[in-house]
């Protein structure tokens, strides 16, 4: 990891520590990995050239000083000679300014996606406990994580500031992009975390909503870059899990919601399945319906991170299985991204005429680039979405490896101890 | 006899789960140190739920848990920074030998004592701060007391867990002792003088923690070079925790300028009187106590001229603060440092070798980094556009310790006469009508989101928490 991670479009998310507030307690240059801060005798600053972004001085600081952030052109960043210098912290540079050096902020745009149901298991012939091989931490290169700022007990409230349906039109299966802006209350989050809302009104005993979770859909620097927003892909529920009609509380809450509307928030949670920072890494993504919320964020922030030049020995690979084409969200924006950026497999369980293929179909037709993949250690295997699908994905894998002569028990020990293999099933 | 889950209870780093000497030696200890909590820690404070920071692993995700938890029940851990097996001594006699992993036997009854005496100032500050809770200011301010506290506990065990390591009975024996010394005891006092003051109230308590527990950061800067590897481990890691308090001393000081400097402006006055009448510090009280507190803290760093702390460097127990960055021989035979003595009613320098003058090394650099956190007090000041300054007396002003101790001198340096200094005193010092001012400030204010009316609330709170979260929870 360099500090490459923290360019996107020749600009820089500089790290700055606020002399105003910084006490000089020198925990920031104990704690830093990569010895990216120093100081002298005024203050405490932070190399650019060395930072990665990895967070790791953000919570031993007893003051919060430390978490300052500067949009910068790369070539304008402030030196540690300037920062040694300063009273206060110079203002954020004017859009303007950064636009004249070639680097006005991208649009909101892109995207990855997920459908509706499940695929079904393909079934095994002997038991098979997939989730033990679900990795508990997080790959190596993985930023830090913010968890549990706003408990359930204390929720934030966020304002919608954009609501769409994000499958075709007309179709009884609907999935909504719904997208909330947190203003000036901190709300930071990375790709593979999810939040909770908290429906307003009580249940049928009186009690108020417990907050039902959703997994984040856009990259760590918001949906839109710079801003401090978030998306989320939610699945209008409107039969429960045998069939019968039932209208979900929360997800026909916030499929509802208008723009402008207040939603009460909580989280961000998780801490494991993140996404790994490092250069090389592969991604492997295999998702069936609104599980694809993740692999969209983490498709978006390798695709705003690619213009850096610095993730071309990273393969994205992503499996992605739906009942029909028409029920897949996103579906137009995925069919843009270039094929030499992610290789995309789409199965549809539903298509009239077709035989139904699901997910770990596809995986078992790329058997010979999956087990390229596992052999090579900088691989990370990312699988969200219903249940069901969980077995079949990663008995899947355990055949491709074992077809290609590795030991699978010894594979998939490795994958889960090296936080290489991520299951989110629900 | 109280038995520990040593992997729930103590998190640790140190293979506690399978030490089972050591565990003996705990299990012996521990409850000893839960009756020491009871008796003399944060007074009134059993049920209360705090939202504290813990410490489970050394590494970032992992020394910063945060949740409400009972004081009681907070996991002291044991925690040693990651170690490094090819770690070499970097100064004194055995630069670049191997660093000790063992005491070796000729060092021991010296590195004992300063295990002891650092052991023996952490239980002395949760008692001098016992009765704070009962006046805090506001509900943050009493979380960040209570978090104080409870690292004050676990450098405690820190200390404590070398002694039992690497100390045998001895260590044992010495362990038991941290608990049965009290804060200003007559009969059975703590080791250091400035440990045996009384911090009476919030200005107090902050003076303390901005400057005492400075004081921790460069002894702790200092062990943390020590050749013995356990001892630079376990002190690296409480500076970590050490940074908290000195943010909850120099942002207090702070607040109270913020809040002093408020009145001033809006009474348009700068008489100490209508300050006072109004409710807030005045500057030159807060000016007193920074006299008293950096004075009586630097002290702490001992005699101007030590054998011991020669003795201490050259068989490498203890080197300098920031050893690694100085561009020196590490050695420091043959080299002299300039320190102060009163001759003939003057203040002179004189040159004494370097070794001797260990102690006054970190003195000043303790001055210095003193000093720059009174420059941005002073800048609240002047962003309120109030022209008075704040400003540390001089270093022989109000001496108790070494070669100044006695010295009759004003804060700007003169050497004053015994009558002087009694007329003045008052005006140098924290007199009793001060102290007795402060105190009736002292009210409880415990509603979230309010602050008494001496303080300015702090500009963020805790872990990014607002700063009406309900820091703590009184049940």
């Amino acid at each position: 990891m360099d500090t490459t991670t923290l360019i996107d479009n020749g600009i820089l998310k500089q790290h700055l520590i606020d002399p105003e507030i910084c006490i000089r307690c020198n925990t920031c240059e104990a704690t830093c990995p990569v010895g990216a801060i120093t100081h002298d005798d005024n203050n405490y600053v932070v190399r650019a050239d060395v930072c990665n972004g990895c967070m790791a001085c953000i919570s031993p600081c007893p003051t919060g000083s430390i978490d300052n952030w500067r949009t910068m052109p790369v070539a304008r960043a402030y030196t540690i000679e300037e920062q040694l210098t300063w009273e206060a912290l110079p203002p954020e540079l004017a859009p303007d300014v950064l636009a004249a050096e070639g680097a006005a902020p991208s649009a909101m745009d892109t995207a990855l996606a997920s459908s509706a149901p499940a695929a079904p298991v393909e079934p095994g012939t002997q038991a098979f406990r997939s989730a033990q091989y679900g990795a508990t931490v997080p790959p190596w290169s993985a930023a830090h994580p913010y968890t549990n700022l706003f408990p359930p007990k204390s929720p934030t409230t966020a304002t919608v500031v954009g609501n769409f349906n994000c499958t075709e039109a007309g179709f009884e299966s609907e999935t909504h992009h719904v997208v909330l802006d947190f203003g000036s209350m901190p709300f930071p989050v990375l790709e593979g975390q999810s939040i909770g809302i908290v429906p307003p009104g009580t249940d049928v005993l009186g009690k108020a909503h417990h907050a039902r979770q959703y997994s984040i859909a856009s990259p760590r620097n918001g949906e839109r870059p710079g801003y401090n927003n978030l998306a989320l892909t939610v699945k209008r529920v409107t039969t429960d899990h045998d069939g019968n009609a039932v209208r979900g509380v929360a997800s026909n809450y916030v499929c509802d919601l208008k723009v402008g509307d207040k939603v009460q928030v909580v989280g961000p949670f998780g801490s494991s399945f993140l996404m790994p920072n490092h250069p090389r890494s592969h991604i492997v993504m295999i998702c069936t319906g609104t599980g694809s919320a993740p692999m969209r964020a983490m498709t978006e922030w390798r695709r705003r991170l690619r213009s850096s030049g610095k993730f071309e020995g990273g393969k994205l690979l992503l499996f992605f299985g739906a009942r029909t084409q028409q029920e897949l969200p996103y579906f137009g924006p995925l069919q843009s991204l270039p094929k030499d950026f992610i290789d995309i497999n789409l199965a549809f369980s539903r298509t009239a005429g077709q035989p139904r293929r699901y997910v770990q179909d596809l995986m078992r037709e790329r058997a010979a680039d999956l087990a390229a993949l596992l052999r090579d250690g900088n691989t990370h295997f990312y699988v969200c979405g219903l249940k069901s699908m969980e077995e079949g994905v990663v008995m899947a894998l355990r055949d491709i490896a074992r077809d290609s002569g590795l030991e699978w028990e010894q594979v998939g020990a490795v994958l889960q101890r090296e936080g290489r293999l991520h299951l989110e099933t629900y | 006899m109280s038995t520990i889950n040593y992997s729930e209870k103590i998190p640790n780093n140190v293979n506690l789960g399978e030490d089972r000497t050591l565990q003996r030696a705990l299990e012996g200890w521990q409850p000893n140190f839960i009756n020491w909590w009871d008796d003399v820690g944060p007074e009134g404070s059993t049920n209360h739920e705090v939202y504290l920071r813990t410490a489970v692993s050394v590494d970032p995700q992992g020394w910063a848990q945060f949740g409400h938890v009972k004081m009681r029940d907070y996991r002291w851990g044991i925690f040693l920074n990651p170690g490094d097996a090819n770690r070499e001594i970097h100064f004194g006699d055995h630069k670049g030998e191997k660093a000790w992993q063992d005491v070796p036997g000729e060092h021991r009854a010296n590195l004992r004592r300063i295990i002891v005496t650092q052991g023996d100032t952490e239980p002395a500050s949760v008692e001098q701060q016992r009765h704070l809770g009962l006046t805090a200011p506001s509900m943050y301010d009493l979380r960040n007391l209570f978090q104080i506290n409870v690292e004050e506990g676990r450098h405690l065990w820190a200390m404590v867990y070398l002694l039992h390591k690497h100390f045998g009975r001895d260590g044992r024996e010495e362990a038991e002792a941290l608990l049965q010394r009290t804060s200003g005891d007559v009969d059975n006092p703590r080791i250091l003088g400035a440990f045996n003051e009384k911090t009476p109230d919030w200005l107090a308590f902050f003076m303390f923690t901005y400057f005492t527990d400075r004081d921790g950061k460069f002894q702790l800067s200092a062990l943390a070079e020590s050749a013995f590897d356990p001892l630079a481990r376990t002190t690296k890691f409480m500076l970590t925790e050490e940074a908290h308090h000195m943010f909850v001393g120099e942002s207090g000081v702070s607040r109270v300028l913020a809040r002093t400097a408020q009145v001033m402006n809006e009474l348009k006055t700068d008489d100490p009187a209508k300050v006072r009448a109004a409710g807030a510090i005045d500057l030159g009280t807060v000016q007193r106590y920074l006299n008293f507190h950096y004075s009586v803290t630097i002290d702490l760093f001992g005699a101007d001229q030590s054998s011991n702390a020669a003795i201490f460097y050259s068989s490498g127990l203890k080197g300098r603060y920031e050893e690694s960055k100085r561009t020196d021989d590490h050695i420091l035979k043959g080299q002299t440092y300039k320190v102060l003595e009163v001759k003939d009613g003057q203040l002179l320098e004189k040159d004494v070798p370097m070794l001797n003058a260990l102690n006054e090394v970190l003195r000043d650099d303790f001055i210095k980094d003193s000093m720059a956190g009174v420059g941005r007090w002073n800048k609240v000041l002047e962003k309120a556009g109030i022209p008075t300054r704040l400003s540390v007396p001089h270093k022989a002003f109000n001496r108790q310790i070494g070669a100044l101790a006695g010295i009759k001198m004003s804060p700007d340096g003169r050497v004053v006469n015994e009558v002087e200094w009694a007329a003045k005193r008052d005006e140098w010092l924290p007199s009793a009508e001060d102290f007795a001012f402060v105190a009736s400030l002292m009210g409880r204010v415990v509603e979230p989101g309010k602050f008494a009316g001496w303080i300015a609330p702090p500009v963020m709170g805790i872990n990014r928490q607002p700063i009406d979260f309900e820091y703590v929870r009184f049940n």
